[in-house]
């Protein structure tokens, strides 16, 4: 309890620093720090697997992302014109919004919840005796029962890579010419 | 970064663990936490390391763009791939989905379905069935997501002003 009140506590206090500062550099770092303690979060909440995707995508690859966007457009935000009042009447509707749609939500861990309850038992009881051996009842949602799922969100990444080569890669280097007969193929 | 010695001595000595960690989250995936995703930004993350203390053309010299780039299709063709097998390997026994098509018969295996890979390559040194089927299509997610992930890095980092030397300002 108390681990979980003070990762929370450093959330804000990282999510507050964020939105203040002025320095792109350092808010860059800041969002890392924060990825960061989002993946210690889910560690808390069982999630190990989620806690690396995040620390790896979050804390690694996206601050790199932005360091390397930030080299090409500079450090210092603009100074924003115009009165702060709109955006933040706009922002504080939203909260308000989210707020209200988390009253609805169960306790955390109430054993009456609808995920408690409500889940498929099938693929829990019959995983063992489908899976030839295979423990991890995630992973065999994953990858067989949902494989078709799992199939489109691999061709969503290739595509997704593919957007950012054709984008992205510098003309000089290797297809100068070849480079635009690829786009129709795609 | 050569004047960073100690920025280059420790990354010298993580990058082969976080190798290493990647690729148990890889191939352990079907025992513990992961799977190919998950070891797939391992993985990269462990190469952009690389890249941002050694230099873009050290990365490079390691894992070519070339050979990146035929990674992010083989990785999709082998997940896809895994598919066809199991459509060609025939009828599922004792699969999954075996009540689902046990009215057809002697029929082809349904796409995807792992059932149908049962004891049809290497019996006793490879896994068989479901958990084959699951460790090779893991395997590919592995592959396609370690390439494009490395990919928008290159991608980025050869855009920098100074390219070829290093990604952070």
């Amino acid at each position: 309890m108390f681990v979980s009140l003070f990762i929370l506590t450093l959330l804000v206090v990282t999510a507050i620093s964020i939105a203040r500062i002025r320095d792109l550099w350092a808010a860059v770092m800041f969002t890392g720090i924060f990825s960061f303690l989002g993946a210690c979060w889910m560690l808390i909440l069982d999630a190990p697997d989620v806690a690396f995707t995040e620390a790896a995508v979050g804390a690694g690859i996206s601050t790199f992302l932005m360091l390397g966007t930030l080299a090409l457009a500079g450090k210092k935000e603009k100074p924003t014109k115009g009165s702060p009042l709109v955006p933040l009447f706009v922002v504080g509707i939203t909260g308000a919004a989210l707020i209200y749609g988390t009253l609805d939500m169960p306790h955390f861990g109430d054993p009456n919840s609808p995920v408690q309850t409500r889940i498929q038992p099938g693929f829990v009881e019959k995983s063992q005796g489908d899976m030839h051996g295979l423990p991890n009842v995630v992973t065999a949602l994953l990858g067989s029962y949902r494989g078709y799922d799992t199939l489109g969100e691999t061709a969503v990444i290739f595509t997704a890579g593919i957007a950012v080569i054709l984008i992205l890669r510098r003309s000089s280097q290797e297809v100068p010419k070849s480079g635009r007969p690829q786009k129709g193929s795609n | 970064m050569d004047s960073f010695p100690i920025i280059r001595v420790v990354a010298k000595l993580i990058i082969p663990y976080i190798l290493l960690f990647g690729f148990y989250v890889q191939f352990h995936g079907d025992f513990g936490p992961g799977g190919g995703f998950q070891a797939g930004v391992i993985l990269a993350s462990g190469l952009i390391l690389y890249g941002l203390v050694f230099g873009l053309p050290a990365v490079k010299k390691v894992a070519p763009p070339k050979l990146i780039e035929k990674l992010i299709a083989l990785g999709l063709l082998i997940y896809a791939g895994t598919g066809v097998a199991t459509m060609l390997c025939g009828k599922a026994k004792g699969g999954a989905h075996d009540d689902l098509h046990a009215e057809h018969g002697r029929a082809m295996a349904n796409y995807l379905d792992y059932g149908a890979l049962d004891h049809h390559f290497l019996p006793g040194i490879l896994p068989h069935g479901q958990h084959l089927g699951i460790f090779l299509i893991e395997f590919g997610v592995g592959v396609t997501v370690t390439a494009v992930m490395t990919m928008i890095f290159y991608c980025f980092a050869g855009r920098h002003p100074q390219s070829n030397s290093e990604a952070t300002p």
